[in-house]
This record gives structure tokens, C-alpha cells and sequence, in this order.
């Protein structure tokens, strides 16, 4: 019988998508070994946060708030969690592999004296205990995990889970005394990415873009993106020379994405890109040299200039929807 | 002021890799490279030593004891690293939870004012290792860093995280982790190759760090291959595209 506690991720006004990835991967754990999930929301004024999330069929809802946590850094995070995990007994805490996520759960796995196995994609089996399923050396090798300590620590990689529907019920939300105790980091500023798109991970659309496209990289993903409602990403390449922002990135050090159409235009293939993309339903790549490896793994490969081929496949779109 | 960084050797994820016999880990006889993010560690180390003046730097490499010692001279010290440091540990048992804790023996031994460590090592992609090793230390951290800047005894760093950049800052002594953006890391140069033959390089064993108990947390019961993804049809041009997405992957 396992405790769960799913730790929610939130931009201090709403629960992500993402935590609903986690709570799939919960109730994949409990079909397993049994037991019941609790979720803690962490933050400052996060009140309503923990309303939405009551419908979901966790144990309760841990309403765990301070002023220091409105822009949460590991260290106060991780002891905030621990505590709590400590307080409700709980021998599983789950966390999406967001930037919060792999920034604070590895000291909350110190705290609680726990293993952690991070990026976890499926639940197996090794002789009766549970493994961790996760990608290693880029998604080329999925390793199998078994952790030996009484609690485990795991982030979820969002896009291996389905995020699921509130199943009804009403968790009862409890307060709990958050003290994310000192530290010798403050926080100085955000600056982050203006955009009216749907965020990367949670895009069912998702248009990405190569270094080849250069200063017009905007002018050639963003129309597609617009017209099906789809995120922009980028390769490591067009972010290294300027061209895409940090957060923009797919493959194995940025994002992991798998949505139902993904678009690689001017992208090469490398292997930690295709790390981070190569789970998408539909893959469309478009590229004017017909040996790169994207066209190893697209469904659909164009071998075009992406500056006349995007525009057109923009207008031929818009034509058929008219 | 003392720096302490991490110098990882991995078996390279864009070579073609085999999965060793008992199904744990892979064949020993494969490429090996730094790992990329040490890569950046390693030359924010050296960076920070050029710009302040009066920094030692120390290399840390953890793994198979005779290639690991290569890797710290070529990878490190042939980069204008000071000197190195090798525990000799099996990679293919040791966990992130015990190179922490190897690593704070090895803090608690050196003192360095700041530890840099790649954001992840590119085998295991675990991306745990500063983490834990601040809490044990009980250190504030700055992971995914892509700009450090030592001011007095504060640094400022930048961090890449979901929906773009993030400052903080933190008092010394403390522990952060290189993401790609950080800097371009520079080849060692032929003089520095021939330097750091002589520079010294100390090796441990782990026995030799009273780490207590020192089995590891977590073990790999079993790897395998994913299924390759099949590869797809080219299209003519952009009306075959559009018709393919709309009658036959109904995406559109």
C-alpha cells in the first residue's frame, strides 16, 4: 500500500496542466501496489489552486503557503515538501519533471533519506518490486529502476502520462504550516518568454524550427503555429545562435514533447533532438537536404526550401478551411 | 578562492550503443567523451579564475580509476584546470545519491568556496547530483545556469527554467549546476596538454572517504532498446503534404 503525495505545479494563480500528467501516473502507481494519493499545493496565495484540484479523488488537498514561496527556490521548497511528506507518512512523492520539479525533488530525496529516479515515463515490474521506467543516454536506452530505500522520490515526465479528467468527489483541503526555514539564495527577477500560444508541453500542435531559418525564424514558424493553434519550438542550434528563446528548446536537456503533430522545419535530427520529440503522433519534417536523419523519423518528409515550402503550406491550409 | 568542479567522462549517446550481458548497462567498449555539461562547468571554472585572479581550481572525476585519470587530465587539467581528483568507483552501479555524497567528502576535504557540476551527465540523464549534493551540504543552489557572475562574496546567476530566465543570487560557498548556454568551452591547447602531465592529480578509492554505508539507493534491474520509431513516406510537394495530413493522418 503506498501514500502518494503528488506535488502540484502552478504558476500561483493556476494548477498546470502538467499536475494532471502526475496524477496519472498516481493512479498507475496505486493500480500496481495499492494505496491512495494526496496532492500538496506550495506557494503564496495559492488558496484557489487547491479548489481546483479537489476533484480529482485525492485523499485531501495540502494547502501549504508562505510569503517566501511566491517565487519558490529549491532549497525552503524541498523542506516545505519533506516536512509535509514526513506529516501525512507519505512513502511515494511525485512531482512533474518540470524546472521546479528537477530542481528541488533531489533535496527533498536527501531529506526524506530516499532514492530518486528522475523523468520516470512508465511503471514495470523487477521481481515484485516496482521499477521506474526512464529514458537514459538521450531516450536511446530505457532503464528499468528499482529503488531500495522506503521512500521513493520521482519526477514524471509529463508527455508519457495522459492528463486526466477530475473524476468527481470532493478532497477536503487541509492547512499545513509551511516554514521553507533560510537561505543564503534570494530571488532577484523573472524574465520570461511574452507569449499568447499554448505552452509547449501541453500544445497538441507543435511548430519547431531549425539554426537554417535564421532571423526569419519567427516569420516562418509563427503563421503555422497561429493558424493551428500550436506551440513553437526550436532545435538546441537556432537558441545557441539567438534565433529562439531558452525555453523554446526540444530534446534531451530541454523539453520533451509528444504531441499529436509535430512540425521539424530546417531541422536537422539530431539525437538529443529527437530525444525530445521522437514520441509525437504525427511527424511532418521539412528540410531542403534529403540525407538528414529528421526524415529518419517523420511520417511525412518534404524535401523543400522551408522559405517558400511553409509559407505555401500556410496558404494551402487556410484555403481548405475556407 | 577555491572552485571545485566535476569532469565526467560518459559513453557518447550519439554513438551506437549495446547493452552490456547482464542487461544493466552498456558494453565497456564504446566512445567515450567529457560529458558535455562538465564541458561548461569546466570553463565557467576557468573563466572565473582569469577574471578574479587567486582561484584554485580542482577537478573531480568519479568512475573506472585509469580512464577516469585520463579524462581529468585531458578533459580539465590540458584546459588550464590547477589539479584533479580521482574516485575510483563501478559506473554502472554508483548512483547520484552516492557521488553526492562522495563529492561532499570531497568538500569537506577541500573547502572550495563553489562548486560548479554539469546540469546532468549525458548517460544516465539523471540531473540530480548538484541538487542532492547542496542539500547535504546544506548549500543554496542555482541550477541550469546559462550566466554566473561572482560579485564579492555573492554570485548572480541566470537560470534557463519553463517560460524563460530567472536571477538569483547567493552567498558563497554554494553549488551550481551548467546548463549548454553558459559558455563555449574552449580545446585544450598543445602547452596545456604537456602541462597537465605534471600537474598532480590525487586518487582515492572509495573506501578511503568514510562515507559509511556506502551502497547506493537506486539500481537499474534491467535496460532495453525502444522500439524504433518506422520511418515514413516523402512527399512530392506541399499539396501531397496537406492532403496526406488531412485524409490520411486526419491531423488537419
Amino acid at each position: 500500500m503506498s501514500k502518494i503525495l503528488i506535488i502540484a505545479d502552478h504558476d500561483n494563480g493556476s494548477a498546470k496542466k502538467i499536475t494532471l500528467n502526475t496524477i496519472d501516473f498516481a493512479k498507475q502507481l496505486i493500480a500496481k501496489r495499492g494505496g491512495s494519493f494526496d496532492i500538496a499545493v506550495i506557494g503564496s496565495g495559492v488558496a484557489g489552486v487547491a479548489a481546483a484540484l479537489t476533484g480529482h479523488g485525492a485523499g485531501a488537498v495540502h494547502l501549504a503557503e508562505h510569503a517566501d514561496l511566491a517565487h519558490p527556490l529549491a532549497q525552503g521548497f524541498a523542506k516545505v515538501v519533506a516536512d509535509l511528506a514526513k506529516a501525512v507518512g507519505a512513502d511515494v512523492v511525485a512531482m512533474s519533471a518540470s524546472s521546479l520539479g528537477k530542481d528541488a525533488l533531489p533535496r527533498v530525496a536527501v531529506r526524506l533519506q530516499a532514492g530518486m529516479a528522475s523523468d520516470v515515463i512508465g511503471i514495470g515490474d523487477a521481481g515484485g518490486s516496482v521499477a521506474y521506467r526512464r529514458p537514459m543516454w538521450a531516450g536511446n536506452l530505457v532503464g528499468d529502476v528499482v529503488i531500495d530505500t522506503p521512500v521513493h522520490v520521482v519526477t514524471v515526465r509529463s508527455s508519457a502520462f495522459d492528463a486526466i479528467a477530475a473524476s468527481g468527489g470532493a478532497s477536503p483541503v487541509q492547512s499545513f504550516a509551511a516554514d521553507p526555514g533560510s537561505s543564503r539564495a534570494k530571488f532577484v527577477r523573472f524574465d520570461g518568454t511574452q507569449s499568447s500560444r499554448p505552452d509547449l508541453g501541453e500544445a497538441t500542435v507543435v511548430v519547431a524550427g531549425g539554426r537554417g531559418l535564421k532571423d526569419r525564424f519567427g516569420a516562418i514558424t509563427e503563421p503555422l503555429a497561429d493558424l493551428l493553434n500550436g506551440a513553437i519550438g526550436a532545435s538546441r542550434a537556432a537558441v545557441d545562435d539567438g534565433f529562439a528563446p531558452n525555453d523554446y528548446q526540444i530534446g534531451q536537456t530541454g523539453k520533451v514533447v509528444a504531441p499529436q503533430l509535430y512540425f521539424a522545419i530546417a531541422i536537422s535530427g539530431a539525437v538529443q533532438h529527437l530525444a525530445g520529440m521522437k514520441n509525437s503522433k504525427v511527424i511532418v519534417a521539412i528540410n531542403k537536404n534529403a540525407d538528414e536523419p529528421i526524415f529518419k523519423v517523420a511520417d511525412y518528409g518534404l524535401v523543400a526550401d522551408a522559405f517558400t515550402a511553409v509559407p505555401e503550406l500556410v496558404s494551402k491550409i487556410k484555403a481548405l478551411r475556407s | 578562492m577555491k572552485i571545485l568542479v566535476s569532469a565526467k567522462r560518459v559513453s557518447d549517446p550519439n554513438a551506437k550503443l549495446a547493452i552490456s550481458g547482464d542487461g544493466k548497462w552498456v558494453e565497456g567498449d564504446v566512445e567515450y567523451v567529457m560529458n558535455y555539461f562538465c564541458e561548461n562547468a569546466i570553463e565557467c571554472a576557468l573563466a572565473l579564475a582569469e577574471e578574479h585572479g587567486d582561484v584554485e581550481t580542482v577537478a573531480l572525476g568519479i568512475g573506472d580509476s585509469d580512464e577516469t585519470g585520463r579524462f581529468v587530465r585531458q578533459g580539465a587539467l590540458a584546459r588550464g584546470i590547477d589539479r584533479g581528483i580521482v574516485v575510483s568507483a563501478d559506473e554502472g552501479t554508483i548512483d547520484s545519491d552516492l557521488i553526492a555524497r562522495v563529492y561532499q567528502k570531497i568538500v569537506e576535504k577541500e573547502s572550495p568556496d563553489l562548486v560548479l557540476i554539469g546540469k546532468q551527465s549525458v548517460d544516465g540523464d539523471s540531473n540530480q547530483v548538484g541538487q542532492l549534493l547542496a542539500e547535504y551540504l546544506d548549500w543554496p543552489q542555482a541550477t541550469f545556469a546559462s550566466k554566473v557572475e561572482l560579485k564579492g562574496d555573492q554570485v548572480e546567476v541566470t537560470r534557463e527554467v519553463d517560460g524563460g530566465l530567472e536571477v538569483v543570487s547567493l552567498s558563497l560557498p554554494c553549488v551550481i549546476t551548467a546548463d549548454l548556454r553558459l559558455n563555449e568551452p574552449r580545446f585544450a591547447s598543445l602547452a596545456g596538454i604537456m602541462k597537465a602531465k605534471k600537474k598532480p592529480l590525487d586518487e582515492y578509492e572509495l573506501d578511503d572517504l568514510d562515507l559509511g554505508d556506502a551502497a547506493p539507493k537506486v539500481r537499474i534491474a534491467k535496460m532495453t532498446t525502444p522500439s524504433g520509431r518506422k520511418s515514413g513516406v516523402l512527399v512530392k510537394d506541399v499539396d501531397d503534404l496537406v492532403a496526406k495530413l488531412r485524409g490520411e493522418a486526419r491531423v488537419i
